[in-house]
């Protein structure tokens, strides 16, 4: 019995391997190793459809085999288990990778040679293990054994050329026998058929859905592939809204299947602190309040002033304007610079405008802040805002950088928008969002048409301290100075 | 019809890379000498990771050339902060990257030349791939003292390290890299490889510190074309084929299907950091804060780059205890990474009461604590 078995996991391993003499020190299965190369040889495929006999001679429902470490090369004979790419329980196909082993400066990724589930790792992280002796133990499927011994005598009787032929284009179509017998059942080309799974792998769907293609039925969108091999996609997406409405699926009897899986994850690090953040933040009591700006003088004003901040290193954006602008608002409307306490009890009037500035970064959402700009020019602010931007996109900001900020102006338009609902952020007490500027239609004082720069600004402030008309008239008096960028000049300090 | 010669390049390229030696009649079938254009580290690596998983080299061996822009490489499993100073390398742009083969760190510039010997497994041979390549140096520089130790490493005069080995094994292919010092920056070279940090306690591949010399001092008229060449001339010499470079763009995906996601791969926080082994860094650092001089005992455990453990020791109230176990509950499952830290820790001071001394006291805090990583 144990010899027949042997027999079986040899050959079915031999089937599966192109080269020969990958066969490993199977212990048991040695003694075969010269009986099995002539029966791959000839007799294999003079094999008839006898194989329904070995089906119904199975035994076992699931063998375990000891999967040893096979032979490393360079007379190698102990190595570190580094990483382990499964666990027990876990079901693996052949040619997965189930652990990285090092031997001196030698990383080697020991690939399953079964198809199974792994029952038993022999090794923790960081122990030796030796060659020869057994890594896991894969617990693999008896029927499935007997498929792939099936397999091996049909394969070549479909095609041993085929075999070679996927070999030459230097591309090994690799698939579970499960999924051999059903291409086979169906008289599919493997290599014909697109593998969407690792390593370019032929899962059950994409034998399904080349069947599915040549019926001409409705398909599901299937999984993306990570890799794309060198056979046209496009094939198969025309087909599938040409047929659709016009045939009806008929051959498919099993169901399509949709591989695709949630995935839940934990909030961590930074995002959580943003979880807690905006909590607070939202038991602010906000009101909002909208307008637009027309910023057409502004916008030649910059232009002009471009070159000239290019010369001196700078590289010069609108928000130095609105930064600015918004400064000197504040000096008119000290509340909107405050801070109050935890219950609401005492307010405290910044000094300091540090105006933050929302940045979008591979964390996410971080505000650093450009301090003490009712003392800056607006090209001290633009060199500032370069600085911090540099440093935002390294991700090598300071703790100073990002704290202490008294109001805050997000310029969302550069990504997209007209009008926003921005959250305050604590302890500040008022925030505006910029949307975009775009050339609209508006009429002047001779009521004629002119193309005018128009850009929305929608603030949010804190009702407990903050009303509607002080808001309001903060934002014309700052939209005044954008829209008239010489009365600016008037109030500079 | 005329052809461009870049893309009759390409398609040449293309069919060699697709085809095996018992389907194409062409001279790189025993062999094939490529050369990258990149000097993208992360690129360089993809084309690796690519002959790896995608070339038949049954029946064929590759020799692959490749130089990087200033770049620190970590062998698979080392730890980035045992190894290097990141915060020398954060501010001068040098790039970390980790690599799929064993062995210990080493610094990359436009002066080391990367080699790597692609071959089927049972193949695969160290010993005699180092001998090639002394071959071909005594070769340009008959009187260059160089040899292979016992631990595949390249000495010059007997006591300097002008190339050090790494390999990786997969379930049919092999490769075996060296690098090979010739007019590399030495002094950014010693200055990189040592790391400032203390206490970290890993049981990850750790490296052996070695002196080293570049070939350019030992005879300036040495330049990198002319090693790459004499390496490439003596392996085309060796495999009987044509000593002809192929020069390939690592951006390539029509030659190269799939290779532009191994080089995102490479690139990702996950890959470079998080796969470093768990560790743990038990230290101590002083905090100087209005004259007075305060110690702080920290203890923090990593795991797949993310912490796992973190415990900060204070002097008795010096901050309200539970800013501190807030700063600890939020750092536990955050990256070790100083930036993902400074936004956590100041988003984390908007909730917290506001006065001044607070604040600043848990900047100060924070701040040390970003040294660690």
């Amino acid at each position: 019995m144990a010899a027949v078995r042997a027999l079986r996991s040899c050959s079915r391993t031999a089937g599966r391997l192109i080269c020969v003499h990958h066969i490993r020190s199977c212990s048991s299965v040695r003694f075969i190793k010269s009986k099995y190369m002539s029966i791959f040889d000839k007799s294999a495929f003079k094999f008839s459809h006898q194989h329904r006999l070995f089906k119904t001679s199975a035994i076992s429902n699931g063998q375990i085999v000891q999967f040893k470490l096979s032979d490393i090369g360079e007379g190698i004979t102990e190595v570190t288990v580094k990483e382990w790419y499964v666990k027990e329980g876990d079901s693996v196909s052949q040619f997965d990778s189930i652990c990285e082993v090092q031997s001196d400066k030698a990383s080697v990724t020991i690939t399953s040679r079964y198809d199974g589930i792994i029952r038993k790792l022999h090794y923790n992280l960081d122990e030796i293990a030796y060659v020869g002796k057994p890594l896991v133990d894969i617990e693999t499927d008896a029927l499935k054994d007997v498929a792939s011994e099936e397999d091996v005598v049909e394969t070549p009787a479909v095609s041993h050329e085929e075999h070679t032929h996927q070999e030459i284009k230097g591309h090994k179509t690799l698939a579970t026998p499960a999924v051999r017998r059903l291409a086979m059942e169906n008289n599919i080309k493997l290599s014909e058929v697109v593998g969407t799974g690792k390593d370019n792998r032929i899962l059950k769907e994409d034998i399904l859905n080349y069947l599915a293609k040549q019926t001409g039925a409705i398909l599901p969108p299937s999984p993306k592939p990570e890799i794309i091999p060198p056979l046209p996609k496009s094939e198969i997406a025309p087909a599938a809204p040409k047929d659709k409405g016009t045939k009806i699926p008929i051959s498919i009897s099993k169901p399509i299947v949709f591989a695709g899986k949630d995935k839940t994850e934990a909030v961590t690090g930074f995002h959580k602190a943003m979880v807690k953040t905006m909590t607070a933040a939202l038991k602010i009591p906000h009101f909002g309040y909208c307008d637009e700006i027309d910023l057409t003088q502004l916008v030649q004003l910059r232009e002009e002033l471009k070159p000239l901040a290019q010369v001196r290193g700078v590289k010069l954006s609108f928000m130095p304007f609105f930064i600015k602008a918004a400064s000197l608002g504040l000096l008119h409307y000290p509340i909107l610079n405050a801070s109050v306490d935890e219950n609401c009890q005492n307010i405290t009037y910044k000094a300091s405008h540090n105006i933050g500035v929302a940045m979008d970064t591979e964390q996410g959402l971080i505000v650093p802040n450009v301090k003490n700009v009712q003392v800056c020019s607006v090209f001290e602010i633009a060199s500032e805002l370069n600085r911090l931007l540099t440093l935002g996109s390294a991700g090598q900001l300071g703790t100073n950088d990002l704290t202490g900020g008294t109001f805050t102006l997000s310029n969302i338009g550069t990504i997209g928008g007209t009008y926003a609902k921005p959250v305050i952020l604590p302890p500040e007490v008022a925030i505006g969002a910029l949307g975009k500027i775009q050339v609209l239609p508006r009429f002047n004082g001779n009521g004629e048409v002119f193309k005018a720069q128009i850009m929305n600004v929608s603030w949010s402030a804190d009702h407990r301290i903050i009303d509607g008309a002080t808001m309001a008239r903060f934002s014309n008096l700052w939209k005044s100075y954008l829209e008239n960028p010489a009365f600016m000049l008037l109030d500079l300090k | 019809m005329v052809i461009p010669s870049s893309l009759k390049n390409c398609f040449q390229l293309f069919y060699v890379l697709k085809i095996s030696a018992s389907g194409f009649k062409y001279t790189a079938n025993r062999g094939l000498i490529l050369q990258s254009v990149s000097s993208d580290v992360y690129q360089n690596l993809a084309v690796e990771d690519w002959i790896h998983d995608n070339m038949n080299l049954e029946n064929r061996q590759v020799l692959f050339l490749w130089r990087n822009s200033p770049t620190v490489v970590i062998g698979r499993h080392q730890n980035p902060w045992q190894e290097c100073n990141l915060k020398i390398m954060r501010k001068k742009n040098i790039k970390l990257a980790r690599r799929r083969s064993g062995g210990g760190t080493v610094y990359h510039d436009l002066g080391n030349i990367n080699f790597t010997f692609f071959t089927s497994k049972k193949k695969y041979e160290r010993m005699e791939n180092l001998k090639l390549v002394v071959r071909a140096l005594k070769g340009l520089r008959p009187q260059l003292d160089v040899r292979a130790t016992a631990r595949y490493d390249l000495l010059l005069d007997g006591n300097f390290k002008i190339s050090g080995t790494a390999a990786k094994l997969g379930r049919t292919v092999a490769y075996h890299h060296c690098t090979l010092l010739c007019s590399a920056d030495r002094f950014i070279l010693s200055s990189v490889l040592k790391s400032p940090y203390k206490g970290i306690k890993s049981n990850a591949t750790p490296s052996m510190p070695a002196l080293v010399k570049n070939l350019f001092e030992e005879d300036p008229t040495l330049t990198c074309e002319m090693v790459m060449d004499a390496v490439a001339a003596e392996y085309a010499r060796c495999h009987q084929i044509d000593h002809h470079i192929t020069l390939i763009n690592p951006a390539d995906e029509i030659v190269f299907p799939g290779i532009n996601n191994k080089t995102k791969e490479l690139q990702t926080w996950e890959w470079i950091y998080g796969k470093t082994p768990k560790f743990s860094i038990s230290t101590c650092f002083n905090m100087m804060y209005e004259q007075s001089l305060l110690e702080v005992q920290v203890d923090i455990h990593v795991k797949h780059g993310r912490i796992e453990v973190c415990n900060i020791d204070l002097p008795e109230q010096w901050l309200p205890p539970a800013m501190c176990n807030e700063l600890e509950k939020n750092l536990i499952g955050s990256k070790f990474c100083p930036s993902e830290t400074t936004a956590l820790a100041s988003a984390l001071l908007r909730i917290c009461p506001q006065n001044y001394e607070l604040h600043s006291k848990w900047s100060l805090l924070c701040e040390n604590v970003m040294t660690l990583m």
